[in-house]
């Protein structure tokens, strides 16, 4: 292709193994690489939530009316996904503080590295109670309940006696007491059940937000003991701060993803 | 890694056993792929037994399988499920995923790109000991009570999602998965070590159009491994969960017994989906290495530089690349739109012509070469032979309106055991035969290199060719039995012929074995460069040595194809020479 101007730089100047091409260590390529595979794991589960979504577009619950719910605020307030809005915001708060403690790693300014990792541990920590309050909710469900119908809706249990149905109707009288006698009641929400409708929802739900809280539940390992080892002064001895930017890879990695999990299960 | 003359103390375990050093792990994966190949071996031969003489007793099946799966001889219909299983498993996983690139990724990468080991030595002797772990479950899954893994290789849901639908699936199919988990494990950790290998430590001089085609086939296959991988775990895990916690994402409305069980709502489609995104590139990850290795052997044998190399490389890529979006070839029976099949048939399609430009560049490759027919070359030549035949199938399988109709009959066995299996074996064995100097440093014998070749290869086409027929006839693979349709009586002889040649090419491998363990003793010392060939790791001493070179590490200065080069002395020129003024470099 380029035969006379390979030929017109010597060999010597031509690129000689040791440094790669890209100017990153191996351990930083690995990462990279490891992150790469880690989000086709992810694609598999967003493609397979895709799939199902498309194929019950009709009758797939509808995210607003589940997750309204706010800590110390009460049971009735109606907050549609704001408390789940909040988490996500922590979280990428805790990517920010992340960053500035590889950018004080740089600077070889241990005592940064330290305060802003310890902001990211707390950030993480602060985000996985959060996920859990949440699942609570999820598994605790409404105090009304719900009867499944026989197209995979559901219609909601008025305290009055009256059904809700899926789209807005209400059932009253003795249509809604056949209703209550031919379908099943449905409380709370947890793997074989889902009070709000399809099982597949909770499936999803408790799939994808678990696998995600185990990678922060990890990350919120792997940073801790980097932190020890920070103050260990493990890192400042070895003359850089490499470990940290390579936990920060993965820790922006999980807050990445959690970003695509909010949009695809939270918002569309 | 910077110094090669570091003494290493060794003893016993951190040299054959816990090694981090690449050669070693390269022959544990090597030995550790020809065990369970044996294994797999074995059991198609029982399989085969039954396909040909059904329902008759065997004392042969007795004898492996026990009163238990083969009562009088005869095999249990739930072991022949099982035995099919377990053969597809260690066959494509175990010896063609790692057994070959395990063996001559971690052979040839550091060795050829001259460099002193991989780039993380633990994570490499991590990587044999997941895939070492994942062997051995895979084999205590053979011996639990109620069976090994029945679903098929592909473990298609509700068999493999539902504990009480045969025996099969009940804990052999969770002993399959977990070792799966862990064969993942091993994949993912050898290929990031791979990838980052050729990127980052390549000596001075070895740009990457001057990388042996081997490595570049090794490096794509990592990277396919990488982003495959990954699907399938995500595929399993969704299955793990519907096994064990109940989940509904591959079940929906099914009975047993009369008895209607839980689930609602899933697709066991999605787990084709997702399998099959996997499926599909690990059919290259098996093919890759293999047109890697014939690739260098063609050239070394048939003393001729490599014809087209840059149209070698660009086909390997976009191989890879086309791998990712065929996947729903293997589904145009599942109910899937007709424009979306005519989709996949074109890109199907598609894969024809890199696969084409590998072919004839080989066979322009061998015209008018002065060919020297050493064992490696002989089961170079068969591989081509058979990624032809098999590859013709391929055409007429990926066209949605063919397909259907021989759609999982014996005509796609004949296809992906002559395409994938019998060409990607070929190449491992051309690779063994070619490499054992390096690996052990003596040579093979000859004659039963030979001998071993003819055996195997008119054995091969023995049982595979005749499956084509077979298939356009209708018979259905994985059943039981073709005596229960008269409509297939008169394929009953083929049948028989198909085992017998089974039966004879396995024990002509025993032919390599002994080959394999005596040559390791006893065979003739090699020399540095037997083949008299142009790459690095012919440079390195015939005793193994940490750091592979004793003094400084060579600088790369032209292609590794300078074969019969005008105007040169030798009919080859290493690598490590340097250009002449005047002479260009590669094929420039």
């Amino acid at each position: 292709m380029a035969g006379e101007a390979t030929k017109a730089i010597p060999t010597k100047e031509l690129w000689g193994g040791g440094r790669s091409p890209f100017s990153v260590s191996y351990g930083k390529m690995m990462m990279w690489l490891f992150l790469i595979s880690d989000a086709l794991t992810f694609s598999g589960f967003l493609g397979a939530l895709a799939f199902m979504r498309i194929k019950y577009a009709d009758i797939w619950p509808i995210t607003e009316d589940i997750f309204y719910h706010f800590p110390f605020v009460g049971h009735d307030t109606h907050l549609p996904l704001l408390y789940v809005a909040l988490m996500t915001f922590i979280l990428i708060i805790s990517s920010v503080t992340m960053v500035l403690a590889v950018e004080a790693g740089h600077r070889m300014d241990k005592k940064g590295v330290t305060k802003w990792l310890a902001l990211t541990v707390l950030g993480g920590a602060i985000f996985l109670g959060s996920q859990a309050w949440e699942w609570k909710t999820f598994i605790h469900g409404t105090d009304h309940g719900s009867y499944a119908l026989a197209d995979g809706t559901m219609a909601i249990a008025m305290e009055n006696g009256d059904l809700k149905m899926r789209d807005g109707s209400i059932l009253t009288g003795t249509e809604a007491q056949n209703v209550k006698e031919t379908s099943k009641f449905v409380q709370g929400a947890n793997l074989h059940k889902n009070e709000y409708g399809l099982q597949l929802y909770a499936n999803f739900f408790f799939f994808i937000t678990g696998f995600h809280g185990t990678h922060v539940l990890s990350g919120v390992i792997i940073n801790l003991i980097i932190l020890m080892n920070v103050r260990k002064g493990v890192y400042h001895e070895r003359g850089h701060y490499e470990m940290v930017e390579k936990a920060g890879l993965y820790w922006h990695f999980v807050d990445l993803v959690w970003v695509f999990v909010f949009t695809f299960f939270y918002l569309v | 890694m910077a110094s090669g003359t570091a003494v290493h103390q060794e003893n016993f375990f951190t040299k054959y056993l816990f090694s981090q050093d690449h050669k070693m792990i390269a022959k544990q994966f090597l030995l550790t792929g020809m065990f369970m190949a044996t294994i797999g071996m074995i059991m198609s031969v029982l399989f085969r037994i039954q396909l040909a003489w059904p329902g008759e007793g065997f004392a042969v099946l007795n004898f492996f399988l026990g009163d238990k799966w083969a009562p009088g001889g005869v095999l249990d219909p739930n072991m022949y499920l099982a035995l099919g299983t377990i053969h597809g498993t260690i066959m494509v996983f175990f010896l063609l995923t790692a057994g070959l690139s395990g063996t001559f990724a971690n052979l040839l990468i550091p060795l050829q790109i001259g460099a002193r080991d991989m780039a993380s030595g633990f994570m490499n002797m991590l990587s044999y000991w997941f895939f070492f772990i994942s062997s051995v479950i895979m084999v205590a899954s053979l011996f639990v009570e109620s069976g090994p893994a029945s679903a098929g290789w592909t473990v298609y849901p509700p068999l493999s999602a539902l504990p009480q639908a045969i025996p099969g699936s009940g804990m052999g199919m969770t002993l399959w998965l977990v070792s799966m988990v862990f064969f993942i494990a091993s994949s993912l950790i050898g290929g990031l070590n791979y990838i980052v290998t050729v990127i980052n430590l390549r000596t001075k001089g070895m740009t990457m159009t001057r990388l042996p085609l081997t490595i570049w086939a090794l490096f794509v296959t990592a990277i396919l491994g990488l982003l495959s991988f990954p699907v399938l775990f995500s595929a399993a895990l969704l299955l793990l969960f519907d096994r064990s916690f109940g989940t509904s994402f591959y079940l929906s409305d099914i009975y047993v017994a009369g008895e209607a069980l839980e689930y609602s709502g899933g697709s066991p489609i999605l787990y084709e989906h997702l399998f099959w995104f996997l499926g599909h590139p690990e059919v290259y990850i098996i093919l890759l290495p293999a047109l890697g290795l014939t690739s260098e052997i063609i050239s070394n044998n048939s003393r001729k530089p490599i014809f087209g190399y840059r149209a070698m490389v660009g086909s390997i890529l976009a191989i890879g690349f086309l791998s990712f979006i065929v996947w729903g070839h293997h589904m145009f029976v599942t109910g899937m739109d007709p424009f979306l099949g005519s989709v996949f048939t074109f890109t199907t399609l598609l894969i024809a012509i890199p696969s084409a430009v590998k072919v004839f560049n080989y066979i322009t490759t061998l015209w008018k070469a002065n060919i020297r027919f050493t064992p490696a070359m002989m089961f170079s030549i068969g591989m081509v032979s058979t990624f032809i035949s098999g590859g013709l199938t391929g055409i007429i399988l990926a066209d949605a309106a063919l397909d259907i109709t021989v759609h999982d009959t014996y005509f796609v066995v004949a296809h992906f055991h002559i395409v994938m299996g019998f060409s990607a074996v070929n190449a491992m064995f051309a690779g063994v035969y070619h490499w054992y100097p390096k690996m052990f440093g003596r040579m093979m014998n000859l004659r039963l290199g030979y001998i071993h070749f003819w055996l195997t290869f008119i054995a091969g086409y023995g049982v595979f060719f005749p499956m084509h027929f077979l298939g356009l006839a209708g018979v259905p693979r994985r059943y039981y039995t073709n005596s229960e349709f008269p409509l297939f009586d008169g394929f009953v002889d083929m049948n028989v012929m198909m085992t017998v040649f089974a039966i004879v090419g396995s024990i002509a491998q025993f032919i390599f074995f002994f080959n394999f363990f005596y040559s390791m003793k006893r065979g003739p010392k090699a020399p540095q460069n037997p083949w008299k060939s142009n790459t690095l790791e012919w440079t390195t001493p015939v005793e193994h040595i940490h750091g592979n070179w004793p003094g400084a590490l060579p600088e790369v200065h032209r292609w590794a194809y300078d074969y019969s080069k005008p105007g040169k002395e030798d009919d080859y020129v290493a690598q490590t020479v340097p250009l002449e003024d005047g002479e260009t470099d590669g094929e420039h």
